[in-house]
């Protein structure tokens, strides 16, 4: 069972709770992750509100056949991308390196 | 008379061609199965395939379980009948990932073990968590699973041209058998192999159906959804609103389908326990990163697919095959038309090419589920609620693989009466109960502190309770009458109806009960050991400190 083993070690895990490198790591994961995924969900929401209740001006033409739904559409796979990316770019270089090394104070610590 | 002859001829070859090649796909994937399971060895390996897995394999493997024929032959069947309605569905499980992303999959990577019951039972009281945690695993999986294999059913007869009823419950019987040999053999290392594979040969096939359809319009889009207006006859074809926009009733119920199929993929546990086969926090991002990059291409091939069908093919006339099979031949006819037609070469090769492709993709997702449900009933409930602990890695798999036989044979005995209902629905209750019943637990446990036993367990049984409860008072089991026909389009005939609830998807009030529940579950106990445990949870999900690693062999 994970939790008979790791309580052994609670007392390390209290330790780095309060360690200020835990608590810059949490604050830089938390300040990205919760608001982009405000960000994203407003913005698919306002797309659905528009395909329901704005069907006018999403049947809007731009460029030949096509119309403001299909590139609205569109752009929901390329904000989706997007915020993939830059998830990644902001993990890898401010997440990553903490991380790493408190994992590796860890195990020093409990000889693992 | 003469060009009677051929026509026959040509038919049978088609079905040659196409049964051969379902042959060699289920060749294939048994021969797999049987190479993975030589290391086999203890839970983590039968659970987790060993963790050993790579970001880009485990990426191709997530998008080899999330894209089911559903996805394959649904959306583009939707878009060739519906038009831009049908590109709705697409985006939602698109999106849906990010929430996978940013909040779910490193962070259950590093806290939780085999199943999605591990996390909660990290920091709470084991029994009741893990027995509701696996309640719901088994409920969405089941529904997910009569979904796969009655279009199985469906579709292979449709596929191979045999009409008859006993022919579908024989096929039905038959991908129930493959995927309890899948699961029982291979474990999860074998399963991914096959997920890997389907997503390989999906991605390769959508790619040439969708480069040749491209061509026939001289990679002019534009030029492709004008003639999809113009085929169809219908003006409105590249607007939304043919499907949903129809009333305030089926806007709202559209709204509360995109908030279940957003919501609700991170929390499918097919899709969790995924994240389980990687070494590494790091390796969970990368695969949902390739998971990203498969899906959203697949779905933007799908586009083309979709509205070529609508341009190329018969979709309105009474006697349209595509009609006739609600969208879900769109796909394969198109591979035939783009291929050089109905009777020439590289029609049939492209027609048995797409098929068994869509058939690979069935036993994949099947098999996936499977493994799921049987784990949590080896795991969650066998080895933690009854024997608390006290077993061997060697019992703990073998109850696993006695429980793939027997969820495995309950699926085929609900799976031959269930072909009556319709597949898009049970894939969207899916969804519906996954974001009301797992994805507030998840959440409310990794980011609140408060958030204990009783509010866990609360919100997985409300949220499933009140999605499937609003279901059964729909139109979806009673009291819907088909406008044109004067017949039911529900699960109960004309003269039954017993639903009071407007809508078809119950996402748009159960998933609010589902977090509702958890919050007010939370404040009125008091459990002092699971908030003291938040710190260590919390440690451990960011920072990997004590995580469980790869195993070597």
């Amino acid at each position: 069972m994970p939790s008979s083993a790791s309580s052994r070690n609670s007392d390390v895990y209290e330790e780095m709770h309060a360690s200020a490198d835990f608590q810059a790591l949490r604050k830089r994961y938390r300040s990205f992750a919760i608001p982009w995924t405000i960000a994203f969900f407003a913005w698919y929401l306002l797309y659905v509100i528009c395909s329901n209740w704005a069907a006018g001006f999403m049947s809007t033409k731009v460029v030949g056949n096509i119309n403001i739904a299909l590139i609205f559409g569109i752009l929901q796979f390329f904000s989706t991308f997007g915020i993939a990316f830059l998830y990644a770019r902001h993990a890898n270089k401010e997440l990553d390196p903490i991380a790493s090394r408190l994992e590796a104070g860890y195990d020093k610590e409990v000889g693992r | 008379m003469n060009s009677d002859i051929t026509l026959a001829i040509s038919e049978q070859t088609d079905r040659l061609l196409t049964g051969g090649l379902f042959l060699a796909v289920v060749a294939l994937t048994v021969g797999i199965t049987f190479w993975a399971s030589r290391q086999n060895a203890g839970t983590a390996d039968y659970y987790a395939g060993g963790r050993s897995f790579t970001g880009a394999q485990n990426g191709l493997a997530v998008a080899g379980d999330y894209m089911s024929a559903a996805s394959f032959l649904g959306i583009s069947g939707a878009i060739a009948l519906s038009g831009y309605d049908g590109f709705l569905y697409s985006i939602g499980f698109l999106v849906a990932w990010l929430v996978a992303l940013l909040l779910v999959a490193e962070l259950l990577r590093n806290s939780g073990r085999y199943t999605m019951a591990d996390q909660l039972a990290y920091r709470m009281r084991q029994t009741p968590v893990r027995t509701a945690a696996a309640v719901s695993t088994v409920g969405v999986s089941i529904f997910y699973l009569l979904a796969q294999m009655v279009g199985a059913g469906a579709l292979v007869t449709l596929l191979l041209g045999v009409s008859d009823e006993s022919a579908k419950n024989w096929v039905i019987v038959g991908v129930g058998a493959l995927m309890i040999f899948y699961v029982t053999v291979g474990g999860m290392k074998g399963t991914t192999w096959v997920q890997i594979v389907k997503a390989v040969l999906l991605m390769t096939g959508t790619v040439l159906i969708t480069f040749l359809v491209l061509l026939e319009f001289n990679f002019n889009i534009s030029d492709m959804l004008g003639a999809a207006v113009d085929n169809t006859g219908k003006p409105g074809f590249l607007d939304p609103g043919l499907r949903y926009g129809l009333s305030t009733t089926s806007k709202l119920d559209f709204l509360s389908l995109s908030l279940a199929l957003v919501l609700g993929t991170a929390g499918l546990p097919h899709i969790l326990i995924r994240f389980y086969t990687v070494p590494t926090a790091q390796t969970a991002r990368k695969s949902v990163l390739w998971a990203i990059g498969l899906i959203g291409s697949f779905y933007l091939m799908t586009l083309v697919l979709g509205f070529g069908a609508a341009a190329l093919l018969d979709t309105t006339s009474s006697d349209s095959k595509v009609v006739a099979s609600q969208g879900n031949l769109a796909s394969p006819l198109l591979a035939e038309a783009v291929g050089g037609g109905n009777g020439t070469l590289g029609g049939s090769v492209l027609l048995a090419l797409i098929s068994a492709v869509a058939f690979a993709t069935i036993l994949a997702v099947v098999a996936g589920l499977t493994l799921t449900s049987a784990s949590s009933v080896a795991h969650d409930i066998y080895a933690s609620v009854i024997k608390k602990g006290q077993v061997t890695e060697k019992q703990e798999v073998t109850v696993a693989r006695l429980a793939a036989f027997v969820i495995g044979g309950v699926a085929i005995a609900l799976a031959i009466p269930a072909q009556k209902l319709n597949i898009a629905f049970l894939v969207a209750l899916a969804f519906a109960v996954a974001a009301s019943a797992n994805l507030p637990s998840l959440i409310y446990n990794l980011f609140w502190r408060g958030f204990n036993t009783r509010g866990a367990v609360w919100s997985i049984y409300g949220g499933l309770i009140s999605s499937v409860g609003l279901v059964i008072f729909s139109p979806v089991v009673s009291g819907k009458v088909n406008a044109v026909t004067g017949e039911s389009d529900s699960l109960f005939g004309l003269g039954t109806d017993f639903s009071w609830f407007p809508l078809e998807n119950p996402g748009i009030v159960s998933i609010p009960i589902g977090f509702l529940l958890g919050y007010v579950g939370s404040i009125t106990s008091r459990e002092p050991e699971a908030e003291a445990r938040y710190n260590e949870l919390e440690v451990r999900a960011l920072t990997g400190a004590g995580s469980e690693r790869a195993v070597i062999h």
